[in-house]
């Protein structure tokens, strides 16, 4: 027998003093195991952990195998002992941003005094930027202070970010920016 | 945090102060309740009634911007009524530390006070020394100059009358809140203290920490399950990216960026080396040296440590360059080109409307995001002609968290590894990816071009990619760090041998002589035989399984320790002060339970045995802390923008030190009629930082559309405003609409006998998305600092708020 929500939910509603399955006279919890295991068939588990606040709960991701390769669903995981399976409404809605229309999938380019982006390849851009770095690096770069110290400084390029990389990407950045010389160096624990 | 999320559960009284956790971190709110059901008491102090307040057990109201004094009033009724923890700080605390002659505090001002450089000079405040060196002492605490009746002497102002006409608390709620924390002084009790950037978000940010941090030493409760300061922190992995060093004034592993005053490799150790002469100190910064060469190496494994050194940035002495300085410079015209890189400074940044005119004066911006976010498009955001906008914005699509492998550290430095669940959406690339390509890039250019100082472009070890693909467990390695050359060294009691390319198994082996490198010196020991940080091992031992400690579990810097300073936990003879939830044991020779702060004996072992605060100098918690900016112990001072003309403590009104800045929308606010009402930014449990994910999550944007500003009956009566009216918000520095909310959860406050206004707003929203969803609270914020760290006072500041 086949319930879905609204309908078990009418039936919760008319009794009114029964605990979650007692009430109905039948036992829901195979029905319940058969869609876990059709979950498991056709998907392919990964772990992860919550992008959203610093309290780092366990996600299981499940991955259509047959489709696409999308994450169909992403939950807590019971086993991580920090939020044993719970989720807030962040954390529960994370699906929500592997699959999302309103994701920029593309790169993007907007010319000075221009109202409007424009789609470009990721080598026009890149490449662009890798010059402009370079033209301000090398106009700007400062091997000695006032005071005839050898500081070399990059101070006309800036960069704040990023709290949202992971630690390997964090540290090939901060690797990047100072082998260039920045000095102002900033990121989300700042403010 | 010094503790973990779990441990919280471990708590006999739990005191959540600048936070809302129930909302805001709901699932480290489970470890609250668990405490809670074992019988633990639960305090909220916060201007407003949140739902972490309706679990509290004890709830007090305090207006915005007055913590100090609170807390200052519970350090003055913990020492009055002899509820310190007298062993402990004897033991374990700077108290019996006497203070040089030339330390002085007068009406609000430390001794050695330049009013023209708004600085101070810290000589005045170091410790007295005998002859050898040592710091003078008096176990007693009955000496003077002790730290402790300095203390006592500093907080005798703090009496229940004077606080509670400036935090608007009644003395009744002042009394249950002082009486029911300072019972966690006994030694079998512990007591945590829970905080967000309610705390932090003040010119005395920092001080707020220490005044914690004190109370937590004064009652015995650092080091302990269930104790400790802990940081509910805000953002996935913002513990990994500032342990990465992506600050200006630290390298990775919290070393402190060189300067241009020091020259040399030997300049900078020496400069930044402590030195100790205490008998007991294990003076774990003495090793920086080794740290730092392994860095270097981390980044030019082929030249030398004094190569490698002359190539880093050197930062000018004295010179800001913090977040709030760097936009100030952009107004200023000072940066060419600009990254944005995952973050929305558009919207994030106190003052935005100042921010947002500051991306005008760039040539270039590169942007990094998963969706359009107010940064990348400010130049046709409101108030914008993007004909007069010149610069160039380059938007670079990034893959997100479960589209990439990596890992990430939670609040309680879990570094947890995560898994790719699918393939980056459409053109999209992992950060990694993106960093890669783009350096490459401009290594090809210096190659073919030549150009400003090449050398440190050229030659930085840039091996960490696999057949041109980003590879974090590459990465991960050298964060670990590896030996360079053929090395043996005592490991234990046995000679071992490593060989170049071995990971160095612990941050103990890492060498000053070139032959390790390491990328963040407290990860050494995460990517050794195995990737630790992808451990899923839920074994324990039962004196684990008692405090819910699960050392097989992913891993935690530094080397697997799960609770700081966590020697503090047991007395001299290393006997736990708590054993039915005990951290650490020496039993038969040796620690059991957690990673002990080192190996070293207990105290008691007067030739073998440490102090039990190893990262100090003089192994010591700092009651007294001599290195802050703006003075040794935490002094009130109001917001820079306030109600109130004056306060009881001193004539100094504002923070003498703070960080601040000059120009048109530099104006504050204090006592001024056309501002009357406090203001202050929190978040929502539906919505994250300025909402650029949350937003674009319909799931999520559906429970709370649009921008709001709570506010009290008695305020909405006397403005005329109902619930639900949109009102505008105004500020010196511009003005923002919101939806009334008209709630009893907040209410007025007597301050100095006068009623004062309190309105909050979140600050999750942005002119991009939703369509009609409102704008930044940020537009209100003023740009002034923490003079310690810069963090902006967005917590307390004034508004007026009308009908629209």
């Amino acid at each position: 027998m086949e319930w879905n929500r609204r309908e078990f939910l009418k039936i919760a509603g008319v009794t009114t003093a029964a605990t979650a399955f007692g009430g109905l006279g039948f036992d829901l919890r195979p029905a319940h195991a058969e869609a876990q295991a059709a979950k498991l068939k056709f998907t392919k588990q990964s772990t992860s952990v919550c992008c959203y606040c610093s309290v780092g709960c366990g996600l299981i991701a499940s991955t259509d195998k047959d489709g696409q390769g999308r994450v169909v669903n992403i939950e807590g995981d019971p086993d991580h002992p920090i939020n044993e399976g719970a989720l807030c409404p962040k954390g529960a809605s994370h699906y929500q941003l592997g699959q999302n229309d309103r994701r920029i999938l593309k790169v993007l380019y907007r010319a000075p005094y221009a109202d409007k982006w424009e789609e470009k390849s990721w080598d026009w851009a890149l490449d662009r930027i890798a010059r402009k770095v370079k033209e301000a690096r090398d106009a700007g770069f400062v091997t000695k202070d006032a005071k005839g110290r050898t500081v070399n400084r990059c101070e006309n390029i800036a960069s704040v970010g990023s709290a949202a990389m992971d630690n390997e990407e964090c540290w090939i950045y901060q690797a990047m920016l100072r082998a260039m010389g920045l000095t102002y160096i900033e990121h989300q624990a700042r403010i | 945090m010094t503790n973990h999320w779990i441990d919280i559960a471990n708590s006999d009284c739990i005191f959540i102060v600048g936070s809302n956790a129930a909302e805001n971190h709901p699932i480290s709110f489970k470890w609250a309740l668990r405490a809670k059901d074992k019988g633990a008491t639960i305090i909220h102090v916060d201007p407003r009634f949140t739902r972490t307040s309706q679990h509290a057990d004890v709830f007090a109201r305090l207006r915005s911007g007055s913590d100090i004094p609170f807390f200052g009033g519970l350090i003055r009724y913990i020492l009055t009524n002899n509820l310190y923890f007298k062993d402990y700080v004897v033991n374990y605390t700077n108290a019996s530390f006497i203070v040089g002659d030339k330390y002085d505090f007068k009406d609000g001002l430390f001794s050695g006070y330049d009013a023209e450089k708004r600085a101070y000079d810290k000589s005045s405040w170091a410790f007295a020394r005998d002859e050898a060196g040592q710091i003078r002492k008096d176990p007693s605490l009955k000496d003077p100059r002790c730290v402790f009746q300095i203390l006592r002497k500093h907080y005798d102002r703090y009496d229940m009358k004077s606080v509670s006409d400036t935090t608007g608390t009644p003395v009744d709620d002042l009394q249950r809140v002082y009486q029911t924390y300072a019972a966690t002084g006994k030694p079998e009790k512990s007591g945590t203290m829970l905080y967000a950037m309610g705390q932090t978000q003040h010119t005395v940010g920092v001080q707020n920490i220490r005044a914690m941090s004190i109370i937590q030493l004064l009652l015995g409760n650092m080091g302990v399950a269930g104790g400790g300061i802990n940081a509910l922190r805000g953002e996935a992995n913002v513990q990994g990216s500032t342990d990465q060093g992506l600050l200006y004034h630290i390298l990775p592993g919290y070393i402190p960026t060189p300067t241009a005053a020091m020259q040399t490799l030997k300049e900078f150790n020496e400069k930044n080396t402590p030195v100790t002469k205490e008998p007991q100190s294990a003076n774990w910064w003495g090793n920086r040296p080794k740290y730092m060469a392994s860095f270097l190496k981390s980044l030019y494994p082929k030249q030398d440590l004094d190569t490698g050194y002359g190539y880093l940035p050197k930062l000018e002495p004295g010179k800001d360059y913090s977040w709030l300085t760097l936009f100030d410079q952009m107004l200023g015209g000072t940066f060419k080109g600009f990254f944005a890189w995952g973050q929305n400074p558009a919207a994030s940044t106190a003052n935005s409307n100042k921010t947002r005119e500051a991306m005008t004066k760039l040539d270039w911006m590169v942007t990094v995001n998963i969706f359009e976010t107010e940064t990348g498009s400010f130049w046709k955001g409101p108030g914008m002609d993007p004909k007069k906008v010149k610069t160039e914005v380059f938007f670079l699509p990034c893959a997100v968290a479960f589209e990439k492998e990596g890992s990430i550290s939670n609040s309680g430095r879990w570094m947890q590894w995560r898994y790719a669940a699918q393939k980056p959406s459409g053109d999209t690339k992992p950060d990694g990816d993106i960093i890669y390509e783009l350096f490459e890039k401009i290594r090809e250019l210096y190659a073919k071009e030549g150009g400003a100082c090449p050398d440190p472009i050229r030659n930085l070890d840039w091996d960490v990619a696999t057949q041109h693909v980003f590879d974090p467990h590459k990465v991960a390695k050298r964060i670990n760090g590896t030996f360079l050359t053929e090395k043996t060294l005592k490991v234990g009691d046995a000679d071992k041998t490593f060989k170049p390319g071995d990971p160095v198994p612990t941050f103990a082996l890492l060498q000053e002589d070139g032959s390790t490198c390491s990328g963040t010196w407290v990860y050494c020991g995460s990517y050794t035989d195995k990737n630790m940080a992808a451990r899923r091992d839920k074994t324990q031992t039962p004196m684990q399984a008692a405090i819910g400690l699960y050392p097989g579990w992913t891993w935690a810097w530094p080397v697997n320790r799960r609770v700081l300073y966590n020697r503090a936990s047991v007395d001299p003879q290393g006997r736990p002060y708590q054993p039915h939830k005990a951290v650490i044991e020496w039993k038969d020779g040796k620690w059991v339970g957690d990673v002990p702060d080192g190996p070293w004996p207990p105290m008691a072992d007067t030739a073998k045995g440490k102090s039990p605060f190893i990262m100090t100098a003089e192994g010591m918690g700092l009651i007294f802390g001599p290195g802050r900016n703006d003075g040794p112990l935490p002094e009130h001072y109001e917001p820079m923008e306030c109600p109130v003309g004056s306060h009881p403590f001193s004539k100094q009104r504002s923070n003498p030190t703070a960080l601040k800045f000059t120009g048109p929308t530099e104006v504050h606010a204090a006592c001024d009629p056309r501002f009357p009402f406090i203001c202050s930014t929190y978040r929502v449990t539906e919505h994250w930082q300025t909402g650029v994910m949350t937003r674009n999550s319909p799931w999520l944007l559906e429970a709370e559309p649009q921008m709001f500003c709570e506010m009290s009956p008695e305020l909405a009566k006397m403005r005329g405003i109902k619930n639900g009216e949109k009102v505008i918000l105004e500020s010196t520095r511009g003005s923002l609409w919101a939806k009334a909310i008209v709630t009893e959860r907040i209410k007025p406050f007597t301050v100095q006998g006068q009623t004062v206004h309190q309105v909050g707003i979140p600050w999750h929203f942005g002119w991009t998305w939703p369509v009609n969803g409102g704008d930044s609270a940020n537009i209100l914020c003023p740009s002034v600092g923490d003079p310690n760290t810069g963090i902006p006072e967005t917590k307390a500041f004034m508004v007026n708020v009308r009908k629209a």
